[in-house]
């Protein structure tokens, strides 16, 4: 079926979608029965820890365990040899979840013990002798990129680039984007505004820490526990690492305690899957806050220079940006899709944007709400404002006049569809908030941010029991809500009612492969799923009805959750309900359920605008958010509440990535601030309440138009902060996160020359 | 190692447990006893994922000895409904859709009560600063701070 | 006949030719030909490409039709947080 014929008619009218009912797991959430990674335990569990390098860059000459291993409690010691080597596509991934022959980062995985307990595992890790041999290390994306930079992996030579280079560096790959020719568009241009611009590496901070339970029987059988946004991932990616069987491995997905992208790859499942393996007993792995800091995925740091030309009444003529985005040790970084979506929001007619994927001697990064777009989008968002400043155009009628639409171009290629852009735009320029007088020392900022959202590989399985309700089988952890939406989706498809339907996150042996939630895929390829499965259970109970009607199945349509003959030739019956149809069922052929297993491609565009007003102290140069709103197309809104939520959660971790949350190294090259009193996450009184209004332009390629609507709130605030941040200020911010340090020296300078702030 | 007897009230429940000197609180209640509300996010008082209440007073309970709990009264999530009756701020939290992952939820709660066991009427600014030593990635605060002043104002009313 | 574009990045490694023309009805076959047609192409298919077709982006669907005069892109795969 074509994508754009997926839609339902746009006249249909909804009973369930679209309010706001009580989540399934809204209790065991508020009464503490609610399971996460580390609330598991099993019958003689062993503690796992793991030992990790204190030094940033370091060959591993012998690793000697034998005084660990003696030492009575330990029962299993592991390091990469007792993994399965691995050529292909997990290669960085064993590397990064233990070390071979090299360490390429501070808390970097070397060994890992099991002991009977906590107490014992520690001692234990301090026997194990390691013979590092320091190398010379590299943190900063710039100096990572010089020439005499201390390489990480002799093997990397720069892939993207025409004729091959003929050394090694710290540069995996060379991308580049757009089209038309920005040499001319800059001779078009009457004003031009050219910057340089940094961003620190900022971590998703889900307050859980990664946790596991594993199992393995002395059969080769395991069983894992483990908080992740995928378990079916974690289970073949451990599989193949471990050298098992996929079926030999069950994973269930505990609760998540916050994801956000950064529980997309596996850490430390497969280090207590071997050490289970080897000691023989369940083992139990939770990792402390400073290993999270240390050891697991924050995004990239980056160095972006941008350049943007326009003409005086307002059309962009040319835009260009180079990125450099530091991904940590190891290949990867986002910076491709900070480079695709650089000007995604613009109809412009010459673009080029060229990204380099740069490795440095940090952990490596994992995805972060909308990877690689926040970035990027800081850079050119601050410099589309500065040329409206300096052509004297409101921010918001400069990007209405330049917005990308249905038929644009777009910066990355192909031509979108309906899109909702201009009506974010104009949202929130008919909101109060662009009305709100501004004292001295207050500026306003606004900014525009886009995400492509994922579909992906799907599959639901939906019961009908015998007294009427419905189970639902779904395969994607559900991170902040999903599982109300899905019973909303089932409900409003039976046309019965929202509290007969019960979700749950089904394990990897009872249901089919389900890709990992992320790229804002959830609601959008469950969603469609579950509909689909829906569709499936009413075509069986219709089925059914026939049967007892002794008429044919296509003589039966399905209405308000009641089967019916389909005219008045089909026969005169009463119609029947889903539960009298259930009650019977085992007299009417057997169980009744629907199914779907798809690759839901059709996920649509999301595109937002963000506005914001804070005030700076100049003495202090600290910010204070005074208002923010978020304008964001969401297709569709299944549960009002929990989109907010996503639009005010995305909000908020901008705020603190603009503000306050950063990397810290020291020259020693190990992280300075690994604990949440200096990695400062924004607290309750750091921010306001966060306006949002709810844009719906329903996508194509859903059935009720569902867009994703996770990832895409984080893509404006850096830039919608910095620009209300240099209004206030009266100097051009152009390093994120603007620290109280930060701003005062930018406005220092600024009176040193004479500038604004004089 | 010695381990030491500890004799307390947990949610009016008495209680014994053995714990080794190192242990918190934290790992008394979830490791000794079975009582996992309380989460661990980070081990040093920055997040108030373990917020408990102990003789009447909000504490982390990753910051508390096991063995100081000898003698005293605590509270924890698992005592806050009463029987099958949610507390109406557990309801409100639901009704305002003011958790996503629910990691923080147990100890946004316990602050929250805490709260409103000695201001019934805080002001927006009271409850974020209140609410400030516990953190939440998910939900900006915003619905969070609508269902405790919510709260505040029903149960003002049921007076 | 369809003209498959490349986007951005996959330019560069085609050895800087942006446009191919390929004899397809779907994304499999279309794969199929611009590997065999055109072999400077192969490290990046093999690496695995999205398909653009008019706007909508498909990660993985080998026999999803192109109609013909669609407008076909091929992007770098996509994950996501």
């Amino acid at each position: 079926m074509p994508l754009d014929a997926r839609l339902d008619a746009q006249d249909r009218s909804f009973k369930v979608v679209g309010t706001r009912p009580s989540r399934p797991d809204g209790i065991d959430k508020v009464t503490g029965r609610a399971r996460f990674g580390a609330d598991m335990s099993a019958p003689g569990m062993l503690v796992g820890k793991v030992l990790r390098s204190p030094h940033p860059h370091a060959r591993i000459r012998s690793i000697d365990a034998s005084a660990a291993e003696a030492l009575p409690g330990v029962k299993a010691v592991v390091t990469q040899a007792d993994f399965a080597t691995q050529d292909g596509d997990l290669h960085d991934t064993l590397i990064n979840v233990m070390a071979g022959d090299k360490a390429l980062y501070e808390g970097h995985a070397v060994a890992a013990v099991a002991a009977t307990t906590t107490a014992i595992a520690q001692k234990a890790l301090k026997l194990i002798e390691v013979d590092y041999e320091v190398l010379p290390h590299v943190t900063d994306v710039d100096a990572a990129m010089a020439p005499d930079a201390p390489l990480l992996h002799d093997d990397m030579v720069t892939q993207g680039v025409e004729p091959a280079p003929s050394k090694p560096s710290n540069v995996a790959q060379r991308h580049e984007f757009g089209h038309g020719d920005v040499e001319a568009g800059f001779a078009q241009a009457e004003v031009i505004v050219e910057r340089a611009f940094k961003t620190e590496a900022a971590h998703q901070g889900y307050i859980e820490p990664h946790a596991c339970l594993a199992s393995v029987g002395p059969d080769g059988q395991g069983e894992l526990w483990c908080c992740t946004q995928g378990h079916y991932m974690v289970r073949n990616t451990c599989a193949e690492l471990l050298g098992m069987d996929i079926s030999k491995l069950r994973v269930t997905a505990s609760e998540i305690g916050g994801g956000f992208g950064g529980k997309t790859t596996v850490f430390v499942e497969p280090v207590a899957l071997a050490l289970s393996r080897k000691a023989g007993h369940p083992v139990k792995i939770v990792m402390t806050r400073s290993e999270v800091f240390r050891a697991t995925g924050p995004t990239s740091s980056s160095s972006i220079w941008v350049k943007v030309g326009a003409t005086k009444d307002g059309r962009i003529t040319a835009g260009q940006a180079e990125l450099r985005y530091q991904g940590g040790a190891f290949a990867g970084s986002p910076v491709e899709f900070g480079a695709m979506s650089a000007f995604a929001c613009y109809d412009l007619e010459h673009i080029n944007v060229v990204g380099y994927d740069v490795v440095a001697n940090r952990p490596k990064q994992a995805a972060y709400r909308a990877p690689g777009a926040p970035m990027s989008a800081f850079a050119i968002e601050s410099v589309i404002s500065e040329v409206a400043d300096k052509i004297g155009m409101d921010p918001v009628d400069f990007r209405l006049k330049n917005a990308a639409k249905e038929g644009t171009e777009s910066a990355y290629g192909p031509t979108y569809g309906r899109i909702g852009l201009i009506e974010t735009l104009e949202a929130a320029k008919a909101h109060p908030n662009y009305q709100a007088p501004l004292g001295p020392n207050q500026g306003r900022g606004v900014a525009c941010g886009f995400w492509f959202n994922f579909g992906g590989q799907t599959c639901v399985n939906l019961n009908i029991n015998v007294d009427g309700t419905v189970a639902l089988a779904l395969g994607t952890p559900d991170i902040g809500g999903s599982r109300a939406s899905m019973c909303q989706m089932a409900a409003e498809e039976l046309g019965i009612a929202y509290d007969n339907v019960r979700a749950i996150v089904a394990d990897t042996s009872s249901l089919g492969y389900n890709d990992i939630t992320e790229g804002s895929r959830t609601t959008f390829s469950s969603g469609l799923a579950t509909i689909e499965a829906a569709r499936d259970a009413i075509t069986r109970l219709c089925e059914r009805a026939a049967i007892m009607w002794g008429i044919p199945a296509d003589a039966v349509v399905w209405e308000n959750g009641h089967a019916k003959p389909a005219g008045p030739n089909a026969g005169d019956f009463e119609p029947l309900s889903l539960a009298e149809i259930a009650k019977v069922s085992g007299s009417t052929g057997g169980p009744i359920a629907g199914h779907c297993e798809v690759n839901a491609e059709g996920a649509g565009v999301s595109f937002a605008t963000h506005l914001v007003d804070v005030e700076v102290d100049p003495e202090t140069g600290a910010t204070e958010v005074l208002r923010y709103l978020v304008v964001q197309d969401a297709g569709k809104a299944i549960h009002p509440s929990y989109v907010e939520g996503q639009y005010q959660g995305g909000a908020v971790q901008g705020i603190g990535w603009a503000l306050n949350e950063e990397y810290i190294y020291g020259e020693d090259g190990r992280l300075q601030n690994p604990g949440f009193l200096d990695y400062r996450i924004p607290v309750a009184s750091d921010v306001p309440m966060i306006d949002t209004v709810i844009v719906e332009i329903p996508n194509p390629g859903h059935p009720y138009g569902v867009r994703g609507v996770g990832e895409t709130s984080i893509v404006p605030p850096l830039a919608a902060i910095a620009n209300a941040v240099s209004h206030a200020a009266g100097v051009r911010m152009t390093q994120v996160p603007m620290s109280p340090p930060r701003i005062l020296k930018a406005i220092d300078e600024a009176k040193a020359n004479g500038g604004p702030g004089a | 190692m010695t381990t030491i007897k500890v004799s307390t009230t947990i949610n009016g429940d008495p209680v014994d447990y053995l714990c080794e000197p190192q242990e918190t609180l934290l790992d008394a209640l979830r490791d000794r006893l079975g009582l996992t509300g309380a989460k661990e996010g980070c081990g040093t008082g920055d997040c108030g994922a373990c917020s408990v209440i102990l003789d009447g007073r909000l504490v982390c309970a990753c910051l508390v000895m096991g063995a100081e709990a000898e003698g005293r009264a605590v509270e924890t999530i698992e005592g806050l409904a009463d029987g099958e009756e949610l507390h109406p701020l557990q309801q409100k939290f639901i009704d305002h859709a003011a958790l996503q992952c629910g990691v923080c939820t147990p100890g946004f709660l316990v602050a929250a009560k805490s709260l409103l066991d000695r201001n019934p009427d805080p002001t927006e600014t009271e409850v974020r600063y209140w609410l400030a030593g516990n953190l939440c990635r998910c939900t900006g605060y915003d619905k969070i701070v609508r269902a405790v002043m919510d709260t505040a104002a029903d149960m003002r009313e049921a007076r | 006949m369809i003209t498959v574009k490349l986007g951005g990045t996959l330019k560069g490694t085609a050895g800087g030719q942006e446009a191919f023309e390929v004899e397809a009805a779907n994304v499999r076959q279309m794969l199929t030909k611009l590997e065999s047609e055109h072999p400077a192409l192969k490290p990046l298919l093999a690496k695995g490409v999205a398909v653009a077709i008019n706007g909508q982006i498909y990660r993985d669907a080998w026999y999803q039709p192109i109609p013909p005069d669609s407008e076909v892109f091929l992007l770098p795969q996509l994950a996501g947080g």
